[in-house]
């Protein structure tokens, strides 16, 4: 019974398939709900887009504000405070993975604690902390041999340093261990084996093949770092955000000068991830095609 | 004449377990050892011993006469700085089985990376010998490629002219075809015959029972962390004493 169903069937296929259909048209199929899709996000901007033209933005405001001097000293500032803080949270996070890899258990629980220190507290509150250092160490120095007033020492650009770059290194030294045992144990020893030492090793041999791994997350918080530098505004440090707020509260010009720093931000991150992209493409030497086409 | 390497009851355990259980050994300028026995049984972590990739816990090593990973002062032996040992490592040249290349230099730039490092010669001088070891190795023409452009047997001859570079008393072949497919293990072990030929000392960790029969001039059976026996190829690959190494040789060959 079922035997015969199954010659039937083989038939109808059979006769479909020898049938000639090269002379039908062939009929995409629609795919509709994209088109409502695509409608929905288009009307979205759309709506944005006009709200924006129409609500009580003064565009002329921002456009003049936008190369005040002001303005101009504050994203230097901005600049200047990120890559500082980064260069300074690099220094540290490449020192802090190398300790947590030290056979000492003490140097080895030092790397630790300071990492979960400082993961673990608001960056704010850092800034706020070594702002007002003065308040636990009153002066600075080596005793009898020279020594500051803490209030002196800690401006606001110093403190705003101290609190990003420090905080960083918590992060960047994450990073940096991750890159670090990713690179093959065979390359330590051969390393060895042609009389490197340790150090050597690491920054000739390690380091360089661990950059593969490091440099998207690093190049990730940089980016980050550029806006985190708008902290600092609390503790009256002059870069952009702080720029921008010290002339609203002046000419009450709030949302014109807002977009003034939105714009900025924007500019310095987009020059960043061009260049992010140039060196991950330097260090990708010798990594295969799939690593050096990205 | 002295001798190049001398090992007198060299030690090594991993916790509880004793991968060499006291190596007595001399090797003699321009021989070429061959160690052979089942995984497991030392020869690799002897090499690495040799190189100070391992550190020794008992018995003493020499390499040219010099105490290898210790200063002696009177009755005792002071542990050397670790930049001490990178030191002594110049004496020995290492050939990994898994080749390990630099993969972010070009095969010239691994083999000038030590020269121009470590003995900090000038780059124009380590080149040009960085080129004729290359030649050497048959690979004139891949100066510039990278290793992952390198076939398994290409690669493992940029590491020997890598080894070569540094100008060692000794080199050391960690099973250095092992991980090659199998029609690239003449090119290698082409290379190595030719450098036993010029009078390179060798010690050989290996499979290839063919490579020891023609070129060593010693081969040594290690079994459970101690040398078996040892004497010339014909000896211990064709009428072995010991009924351990023949078993071994007979499992090897069919």
């Amino acid at each position: 019974m079922l035997l015969e169903v199954d010659r039937q069937l083989a038939k109808v296929d059979h006769a479909a398939h020898t049938e000639d259909l090269s002379h039908l048209e062939h009929v995409r199929r629609r795919h509709i709900g994209r088109y409502i899709g695509a409608a929905a996000i288009l009307a979205i901007a759309l709506w944005i887009i006009l709200a924006f033209a129409h609500g009580q933005v003064e565009w002329s405001v921002t456009g003049r504000y936008l190369t005040a001097r002001a303005i101009l000293i504050g994203v230097g500032n901005t600049v200047l405070l990120a890559v500082l803080a980064m260069l300074f949270g690099i220094a540290i996070g490449v020192t802090v993975a190398i300790m947590r890899f030290s056979a000492n258990p003490i140097i080895k629980w030092a790397a630790l604690a300071y990492v979960g220190l400082f993961r673990g507290i608001p960056s704010l509150l850092q800034l706020l902390l070594w702002y007002n250092l003065a308040l636990v160490f009153p002066t600075i120095g080596i005793p009898g041999l020279f020594e500051w007033r803490t209030v002196d020492v800690m401006t606001p650009f110093v403190a705003a340093l101290l609190g990003l770059g420090i905080n960083q290194g918590a992060y960047t030294s994450e990073v940096i261990r991750a890159g670090l045992i990713s690179v093959d144990d065979g390359q330590y020893e051969a390393a060895s084996a042609i009389g490197m030492h340790r150090l050597q090793g690491l920054r000739r041999i390690i380091l360089p093949q661990a950059m593969r791994v490091i440099l998207p997350p690093i190049g990730n918080e940089f980016i980050g770092m550029v806006k985190w530098t708008s902290l600092a505004s609390v503790i009256q440090f002059s870069e952009v955000m702080h720029a921008s707020e010290t002339i609203y509260y002046a000419n009450s010009r709030v949302i014109e000068l807002l977009f003034v720093a939105a714009f900025w931000y924007l500019a310095v991150i987009t020059v960043l991830s061009l260049l992010q992209s140039r060196v991950e493409r330097y260090f990708a030497r010798g990594a295969g095609r799939a690593a050096q086409s990205r | 004449m002295n001798p190049i390497l001398k090992a007198i009851d060299v030690r090594k355990s991993y916790g509880t377990f004793e991968a060499l259980k006291g190596i007595d050994l001399e090797i003699n300028r321009s021989e070429v050892l061959c160690l052979i026995g089942p995984s497991g049984s030392g020869k690799s972590t002897f090499l690495r011993c040799i190189n100070q990739l391992e550190i020794i816990d008992g018995g003493a090593l020499w390499i040219n006469g010099q105490l290898v990973g210790y200063r002696r002062v009177g009755h005792k032996l002071y542990e050397l700085s670790e930049r001490e040992i990178a030191r002594q490592r110049l004496a020995t040249g290492m050939v990994f089985q898994r080749f390990n290349l630099f993969p972010n230099k070009t095969a010239l730039q691994n083999v000038i990376e030590g020269p121009t490092q470590v003995l900090k010669l000038g780059r124009r001088q380590a080149e040009a010998t960085g080129r004729e070891l290359l030649d050497r190795v048959g690979l004139a023409h891949k100066c510039n490629a990278y290793p992952i452009e390198l076939s398994g047997g290409q690669q493992q001859r940029v590491a020997i002219a890598r080894a070569l570079a540094m100008n060692p008393t000794l080199m050391l072949f960690d099973e250095p075809t092992s991980a090659l497919d199998p029609e690239l293990v003449g090119e290698v072990l082409a290379v190595m015959r030719d450098l036993a030929r010029s009078g390179m000392t060798m010690v050989v960790v290996t499979h290839e029972l063919g490579f020891a029969r023609e070129v060593a001039s010693r081969v040594l059976f290690m079994d459970h962390g101690l040398i078996v026996e040892g004497g010339s190829p014909e000896q211990i690959l064709n009428s072995p004493t010991h009924a351990r190494t023949r078993e071994f040789i007979s499992a090897v060959l069919s």
